[in-house]
């Protein structure tokens, strides 16, 4: 039997998360959902069952049908809650990127009616329509609290996959659907996924800029910052605790630390330029552009402000540190060699490399989670454009995720590198945010927000209590 | 003796007689209107009027176009001190795309800008930077401190002390032009310059 603690940020369902928002109590109430493997008996190692290989750029998407839900007790409110979770799992499903729901009008038998467990299903229904896999849901509700039934099968083993029940308040449907989620992705692919993964951005409100999250899908957004002024650049630390940022608020460009939690934050103020935050994975320690010496140059600081080192000591612009996921690595852009590059430094040996050589306008590394990869952006010929190139030796030459669709730019990756989060004008010449596969296909619109969206950082893998 | 007495005598008479004539003749009253005597006099204080008037008026003009001749060099001069001030705020200095390098117009420009501080040695000043909207954010902030510190150490190269110049970058973040055009994107590689 396994436990799970919720935390403080998930919503309800599309709609209701703005009830159940601000509610402080409902975490002691109603914040442990008891996770009850059901089926002791699953023989199955998870090496066994290493379906789909994410970091393939060549994917085909797996085919999974995903059922009716059945009620159980088979009123209206249990019902109508079934529909809904039945929505969000395959909006879900489907947003990964490396699996397609297969249209429900195609199905030939109704597991709602003739039992979603491994002995009830016929597994040549499935098979038949091409489906590698199968999700079945139940769910019993009764007065807002629900108990979720859900069960993943491999359909030409005839296998049960993952089975779970999940109870909770019936605002906390979502969360219970994502929490399945991540147990489909860490069956299939080895690592947990996006679901529990946010991603903060800016986002203009009345002409200024702000600093916004949401959850990894676009859903309940939600505004972090109130400075009426311009807000820049937000930065996730490892843990999801922390957001650091840019803003205006103090009448030049200063870096804030925001507990997200309300604890007390920090404002980092030289003179000059205080810019590009970005956190070491695992750690307190931030590296950020700062020019009090006349140059921008990227430091590792306190998240107090208090310098530890220097890392670029040079002619020019030095910005946009990002740390490799080890910790071990630094990438940033700098105009040392006459125009923006890419470069990474090692900070243990002290080397630098510069990685990318094409073209005169390289900007924005963005490490993959396996630290094999670099997205960055490109501009030739005013185009400009998301790039990935590969970081093993001997390799290095780069491939385009975006053309022909207006600029691209700021990418960032969902933990499990499967995703890229990235700002685009394609629509109508107004910035918003995008999200693609890391090979570029199924690139869609993350969410739909008044105002200009940019600069979206997706958050680490944070574990449940911090979601 | 007696004859010569008569003689006196009668000379006397005579005198005496004309006299009487001459008196007789002043009864004789001639009666004249004064408007002649009176037209004269009025027309020459008249005259004497109209001629001070006259200097009066002239006096007043020249006085009045001494006071519009100072009044309009006056304005003259704080329109041109106005323009000075105006062209100081208005005339932006513009950068190459991804250069912070000053061009030989942006140095007449500064040239400019450095003797209006000169001549007004009060003032402080802000010069922002500023770059179009191709680029990221993060290195277009750190361009735009480039710009500002490329106006700003010509100037002060010029003679004007640091203390009365600061710079910040807005990178990307304020354009003059919300457009995407060659021209906009012109517009916007700017330094500007803000009195404090």
């Amino acid at each position: 039997m396994n436990q799970f603690r919720l935390g403080n940020l998930c919503g309800g369902h599309p709609g209701a998360g703005e009830k159940y928002q601000g509610l402080e109590s409902w975490i002691f109430t109603v914040c442990w959902i008891v996770i009850v493997l059901f089926f002791l008996t699953i023989p199955v190692q998870a090496k066994e069952y290493d379906y789909i290989n994410i970091s393939n750029p060549y994917l085909n998407k797996t085919p999974v049908a995903v059922t009716e839900f059945k009620a159980f007790g088979g009123h209206q409110t249990e019902v109508d809650a079934g529909t809904r979770a039945m929505q969000i799992l395959k909006n879900s499903l489907n947003f990964t990127g490396y699996l397609k729901v297969i249209n429900s009008a195609a199905y030939l038998s109704n597991p709602a009616q003739t039992g979603i467990q491994l002995g009830q299903i016929n597994f040549k229904d499935w098979t038949g329509i091409g489906a590698d896999l199968l999700v079945t849901g139940g769910i019993e509700e009764s007065q807002g609290q629900v108990k979720l039934k859900l069960r993943l099968f491999d359909t030409f083993n005839s296998k049960l996959l993952v089975g779970k029940i999940y109870t909770g308040a019936d605002s906390q449907i979502r969360k219970m659907i994502h929490m399945f989620c991540s147990e489909i992705s860490h069956k299939l692919t080895g690592n947990w996924g996006v679901f529990n993964s946010k991603i903060s951005f800016v986002s203009t409100v009345k002409g200024n800029k702000e600093i916004f999250t949401c959850d990894f899908d676009g859903h309940n957004p939600k505004q972090l910052t109130h400075h009426k002024s311009i807000s820049l650049s937000p930065a996730w630390s490892s843990d999801g605790q922390w957001i650091a940022y840019v803003s205006y608020a103090g009448g030049k460009p200063d870096i804030y630390i925001k507990n997200l939690k309300k604890k007390p934050g920090f404002i980092i103020n030289n003179k000059g330029l205080n810019i590009s935050p970005d956190w070491m994975p695992g750690k307190d320690i931030l590296a950020a552009t700062l020019s009090f010496s006349g140059n921008q140059e990227i430091y590792l600081l306190t998240k107090k402000g208090e310098i530890i080192k220097r890392i670029t000591r040079g002619w020019g612009v030095n910005v946009s540190p990002k740390f490799s996921p080890d910790g071990k690595k630094l990438a940033f852009t700098s105009n040392r060699g006459g125009n923006p590059q890419i470069y990474v430094k090692n900070l243990e040996t002290g080397d630098v490399k510069r990685i990318t050589f094409e073209g005169r306008y390289n900007t924005s590394p963005a490490w993959s989670p396996d630290g094999k990869k670099m997205a960055y952006v490109g501009i030739e010929k005013n185009k400009i454009n998301i790039f990935v190139t590969s970081l093993d030796s001997g390799t290095g030459t780069s491939i385009q995720l975006t053309m022909h669709t207006g600029d691209n730019e700021e990418p960032s990756w969902s933990p499990d590198g499967s995703l890229i989060v990235f700002t685009s004008n394609r629509e109508g010449k107004t910035p918003r945010l995008f999200v693609m596969t890391a090979a570029g296909t199924d690139q869609r619109r993350l969410l739909i927000l008044k105002g200009k969206q940019s600069q979206p950082s997706w958050s680490g893998s944070t574990s449940s209590e911090n979601i | 003796m007696n004859k010569k007495l008569w003689m006196n005598l009668m000379a006397a008479v005579l005198v005496a007689g004309l006299f009487m004539t001459v008196s007789c003749a002043k009864k004789t009253i001639v009666s004249e209107p004064t408007t002649i005597e009176d037209q004269v006099k009025a027309e020459a204080e008249a005259k004497a009027k109209a001629e001070a008037e006259a200097r009066a008026e002239e006096a007043r003009i020249k006085a009045q176009e001494l006071q519009d001749q100072m009044a309009n060099e006056q304005a003259l001069k704080q329109a041109k001190i106005a323009a000075a001030k105006n062209r100081f705020i208005n005339q932006n200095i513009h950068f190459d795309f991804d250069s912070s390098e000053l061009s030989s117009m942006a140095k007449t420009l500064l040239k400019e800008k450095a003797e209006w501080m000169s001549d007004n040695p009060g003032i402080h000043v802000t010069i922002q930077g500023h770059c179009d909207e191709r680029g990221t954010t993060d290195y277009n902030l750190g361009l735009g401190e480039r710009r500002a510190m490329a106006a700003k150490n010509y100037l002060s190269n010029l003679g004007i002390s640091n203390s009365r110049l600061t710079t910040i970058s807005f990178g990307e973040e304020k354009p003059l032009d919300a457009g995407s055009s060659e021209e906009a994107y012109r517009k916007n590689r700017r330094a500007q310059f803000v009195l404090e």
